[in-house]
């Protein structure tokens, strides 16, 4: 159903990252995929990717419609075979970024083989895995991430499966990029989102977030916000972590970070060497050369660095309006702005600058999550979880 | 239909020995398929093969993926990712396809599947010939859809149609189903490739007009519409549910009625041009034998036997399964004793003929269970009762 939102359209943030004629979604009050979402827009906005070559491939399910509201080129598939078909944009046009958007049960459920073979093959695509431990659109059901004895409509008595711990998945089939966050942790996902999209090779995302409607009801866990809560109490942040130590019990300690950030050529690299040895250096794919197209991509790396270096240039510009006018304020107490305020104002030729502001701003990123992490337990303690 | 000469970089030209599922990719090659993702079965394992030695030297891409699943769905991504594609399998794999064969009907996307058919059910005959899959071509996916089908007879013609297959599947956005056989697809023969330039290929029918007038669809039954492909510009959706001329979900039976109408359309109402018939003395026959694929090359030997014991038989060559030539049938209802209809299975496309012959014309099944071709003896038996 298409509803017309009026000025709304043209007011919006979003639009231009939105189909905000598509408005409003389908998505529960309290669900994790608007902020994944929201996170999603604003990697893309700072990554400086151009709209006109990112392709975003969705599945079956409530995350499976992120397709339909995205305002690039998408494509919303049958249900387990979103990685195939962006497998088949990916090698049909090399010069594209593709992002699978879609939920772990049809990922890795319906769709896991899928999942496997493209992380072995290093396929350059980015994987981004809303896990809610539900299959949501049918009901509520146990899927293959749901921690063993948590409710769901087909587990009544509890779920007496094992688990699929994603990122250790994912790692042991060859993916490399792996990270892991909770909903929660929006800055933390924009970030590594931007880093997968960029990144050569298979990288994969997951997100733990919410199903407020069905598991959190079921499983007595209270609404979105609790979750929330919940998930700033519970997330343990460990980089580089071993990806046999990220299994997640119900109701346990979730471990967050990015576990795995390393280079190998990725498939189209591995066919192309194979392909040079055999024919010679005029080897063309659809035509071109492999000079030819290492060329085009120098030049739109180029180009996306600079529309980068625009958009952090502003950021910054903004943050410190914002900072000097806290300033003036006096009483504020914002320890993520006067980091931002203390940051020199780089004044180097565009591209490097931009790189060192981007270094800069993550590691107030980073500082800006340690602060919310350790300050959790504390607001926390008011609200309890029912149980 | 739009057509230029092929790209010469896919053109083998000359004559060749090959078998049928060699020259279903050369075919392939010629029409501009430049993207190939398949998952091996045999009968059909040769042309893949052949796609993966060619592939190189031509700069097309060949991936073998997971399994037909994904064999499928990639081959969706590659149509709209600009380029044409292709996969090959048999039945049990094609039961895998016919997920994503809903998918790309639904989606409108040009792609084309070679069945190269052995016996079922199931594993059934690794691997013996059979055409046991004809009703599946077109009926497999579930929901009302159309697809184009053809079924080659010969090497040759593998790749004749192979080419065809193509500039049907671009012109009408459609999967297009090469229906072969493992009789056919693993006989060597004799196979004459043309210079590209006696090759009419359907070139990508790409939009490039203003973004604000873009549309993936136009519902109004017929082909030709132009497509777009990623990174374009035009931002454009597509999506399995029921949509809308920009791609957006509408899920009400009215936009229901108009998609579906479109869909089957689209092909029924152009089926005079796409239909392909090979008729041999039909006019004055009392009996038309119905065939396609290896088993009509059995039946010549049928017919030639016939006709020198009197029998007026005219042989009738299915070259396009789906759409169904109805209105060839209609025409022959009532002037013919009997249709004479030997296939290698249980009676699939005399079905087919017996709804177009109305109980007005006498219809003879000659089945076959798969494992072998028919023993002309036996057609030649159905003739001989068909002229009584």
């Amino acid at each position: 159903m298409t509803t017309d939102i009026g000025k709304f359209k043209h007011d919006s943030p979003m639009s231009g990252v939105l189909r905000m004629e598509r408005m409003p979604h389908i998505w529960c009050p309290g669900c994790g995929i608007g902020s994944e979402v929201n996170a999603f827009a604003e990697a893309i906005k700072r990554s400086g990717i151009d709209h006109n070559k990112l392709v975003v491939v969705s599945g079956i399910g409530c995350t499976g419609r992120v397709a339909g509201y995205v305002d690039f080129d998408s494509i919303h598939t049958t249900h387990g075979r979103a990685i195939p078909v962006a497998t088949g944009i990916k090698l049909a046009n090399p010069e594209l970024t593709v992002v699978v958007f879609s939920g772990e049960g049809d990922l890795v459920g319906i769709g896991g083989n899928h999942l496997i073979h493209a992380a072995r093959r290093n396929m350059d695509i980015v994987v981004i895995c809303n896990n809610n431990f539900t299959y949501g659109m049918t009901g509520g059901q146990v899927t293959p991430t749901t921690p063993t004895s948590a409710i769901t409509s087909t587990t009544p008595y509890g779920n007496y499966e094992y688990p699929f711990s994603l990122p250790l998945l994912a790692d042991a089939a060859g993916a490399t990029y792996i990270a892991r966050w909770t909903s929660v942790n929006v800055r933390n996902i924009t970030q590594s989102m931007e880093e997968a999209l960029v990144h050569k090779g298979f990288s994969f995302i997951e997100i733990i977030s919410p199903c407020t409607t069905l598991y959190l009801r079921r499983n007595r866990l209270g609404d979105g916000v609790d979750m929330l809560q919940y998930y700033q109490e519970n997330t343990v942040l460990k980089h580089g972590c071993d990806t046999r130590e990220t299994a997640i019990d119900f109701q346990g300690k979730i471990v967050v970070g990015k576990f795995v950030d390393k280079a190998k050529p990725t498939y189209l690299e591995a066919v192309d060497k194979c392909a040079v040895r055999l024919v010679g250096d005029d080897y063309q794919l659809y035509g071109k050369t492999i000079p030819e197209r290492e060329a085009e991509e120098k030049a739109e790396k180029e180009r996306v660095a600079a529309r980068r270096a625009v958009v952090l240039a502003a950021e910054q510009a903004a943050s410190e309006k914002a900072a000097v006018k806290a300033v003036k304020k006096v009483a504020t107490k914002a320890p993520v702005k006067k980091v931002a305020a203390k940051k020199p104002a780089a004044k180097k030729p565009a591209v490097k600058a931009a790189a060192k502001k981007a270094s800069a701003t993550a590691v107030a990123r980073k500082s800006a999550v340690k602060v919310v992490a350790k300050k959790a337990p504390a607001t926390a303690a008011a609200k309890k979880t029912r149980k | 239909m739009n057509t230029v000469s092929a790209d010469p970089k896919g053109v083998d030209s000359g004559p060749h020995f090959m078998d049928g599922d060699q020259a279903i990719a050369e075919g392939a090659l010629a029409a501009g398929c430049r993207f190939f993702a398949g998952y091996p079965i045999t009968p059909s394992t040769e042309t893949a093969e052949r796609f993966a030695e060619r592939a190189p030297e031509v700069g097309a891409l060949f991936i073998q993926m997971e399994d037909e699943l994904a064999s499928i769905a990639a081959l969706i991504g590659a149509a709209w990712g600009g380029r044409k594609a292709m996969t090959v399998t048999c039945g049990p794999g094609f039961s895998l396809m016919v997920e994503n064969i809903g998918l790309a009907a639904m989606t409108e996307t040009p792609l084309v599947i070679a069945n190269v058919q052995r016996g079922g059910p199931s594993t059934g005959l690794p691997t013996l010939t059979a055409q046991q899959d004809m009703m599946q071509a077109r009926y497999g996916s579930h929901g009302d859809y159309a697809i184009i089908a053809m079924s080659p007879d010969s090497p040759q013609e593998c790749f004749d149609v192979a080419v065809e297959a193509f500039n049907l599947s671009e012109f009408y956005r459609v999967p297009v189903i090469i229906l072969s056989d493992e009789t056919v697809g693993h006989m060597h023969e004799k196979v004459v490739i043309p210079p590209a330039d006696q090759i009419q290929v359907v070139p990508r029918n790409n939009y490039s007009g203003p973004k604000a007038d873009f549309r993936p669809y136009k519902f109004d039954g017929q082909g030709g519409h132009p497509m777009t492909q990623c990174g374009d510009g035009y931002h454009f959706h597509i999506t399995g549910l029921t949509h809308d001329e920009r791609g957006y979900p509408v899920m009400t039976a009215e936009q229901s009625k108009i998609v579906i109408t479109h869909l089957m359309e689209k092909i029924r109402s152009n089926a005079d041009q796409i239909i392909r018939l090979d008729e041999d003395q039909i006019d004055g026959a009392d009996v038309v034998v119905v065939s396609y694929g290896i088993t009509s090359r059995i039946a010549v030997k049928a017919i030639q036997d016939a006709r020198r014991e009197g029998i007026k038989v005219g042989s009738l060559r299915l070259i396009t399964i789906w759409p169904f030539c109805e209105k060839r049938i209609r025409e022959l209802t009532g002037k013919v004793k009997a249709f004479v209809v030997p296939e290698i299975n249980y009676g699939q496309m005399v079905l087919e003929v017996e709804r177009c012959a109305a109980g007005k014309s006498k219809v003879i099944s000659v089945n076959h269970c798969g494992g072998a071709v028919h023993d002309p003896e036996v057609i030649l038996d159905a003739i001989r009762k068909a002229n009584q």
